[in-house]
């Protein structure tokens, strides 16, 4: 459950700065969408790389015990 | 996850960098580069992310081969592949950048020609190491390859494009690098953190290569 609850928080978030988020997104020429695009998509693959980070980590230690 | 702080720093300092690196003030006005300056924070830290993780393999190869032990090769060997990917997104972003600039996919350079036989060099890393079954075999024989594909390497991208007579990329032949179209110095503000970003980011690739590397080899032992 905690981990949806950051998402609701998000969600939350959004909402309330609608009006401000539009503007803030309609500014010149709209270039602060292909911004929020690219951290986005860094963000996702950093998220990937640290799951795989713990994966390897569990792996790691059920070899040292055995 | 293992040691985590400078893992966290890297993502932080990439996040800086697409933002700084589209946001931020920089001398948007150099002929023909106009705004693809801003590039620098994303072309440029490729290839020093290939060159530190080459340095590391190369540490690794002579520790291989004083040492004889078998992580010391692994390691070697998964930077190696890591420094590899982020050449390849070292070629492919010049090769745009240099269509939408110089007007060409690829020009004869000797800076551009340099990094691809680099490449290739070490792509011929990867082909001698598969072709060798026998563990001791490989670490040695692609160490010592490795001790003169290092300085080759580097002596092909940076030494041989300075002595250039004529060169269109920047700090090589009779060009200038950044630092002196950067007045302002708004260029380094960025520029810094995001080299340290995306190295960090390589060295952390790299390690988790290494580290599944070595669960598969410890594994094949038991």
């Amino acid at each position: 459950m905690r981990k949806y609850s950051v998402l609701l928080t998000l969600i939350g978030f959004s909402a309330m700065a609608q009006t401000s988020m539009d503007d803030f997104f309609y500014q010149s020429g709209k270039i602060y969408v292909v911004v929020a695009i690219l951290v986005i998509i860094f963000c996702l693959l950093a998220f990937y790389l640290v799951r795989l980070d713990k994966k390897i980590t569990k792996l790691e230690k059920e070899q040292d015990e055995a | 996850m293992r040691k985590s702080w400078w893992k966290i720093l890297s993502v932080v300092c990439v996040i800086y960098a697409i933002l700084g690196g589209f946001l931020m003030p920089a001398p948007d006005d150099i002929g023909i580069l106009a705004k693809t300056i801003r590039n620098l924070h994303f072309h440029v830290p490729m290839w020093f992310t290939m060159i530190l993780l080459l340095l590391v393999s190369y540490v690794y190869g002579i520790r291989y081969l004083n040492t004889g032990n078998p992580m010391h090769d692994s390691m070697s060997s998964s930077f190696v592949k890591v420094a590899m990917l982020f050449g390849l997104m070292g070629l492919a972003t010049g090769s745009f950048w240099a269509r939408f600039t110089w007007g060409t996919w690829w020009i004869e350079d000797a800076k551009l020609n340099g990094a691809a036989i680099g490449m290739l060099i070490y792509t011929a890393y990867y082909i001698l190491r598969n072709s060798i079954d026998d563990e001791v075999k490989r670490g040695k024989f692609s160490s010592v390859y490795n001790l003169f594909a290092f300085p080759i390497y580097i002596v092909l991208i940076i030494v041989i494009p300075r002595m250039a007579e004529t060169s269109l990329h920047p700090a090589s032949g009779d060009t200038v690098g950044f630092s002196t179209l950067d007045l302002d110095n708004n260029l380094r503000k960025v520029f810094y953190l995001a080299t340290i970003g995306w190295i960090l980011l390589g060295v952390w690739i790299a390690t988790l290569k290494h580290r599944l590397t070595e669960i598969k080899r410890i594994d094949e032992e038991i």
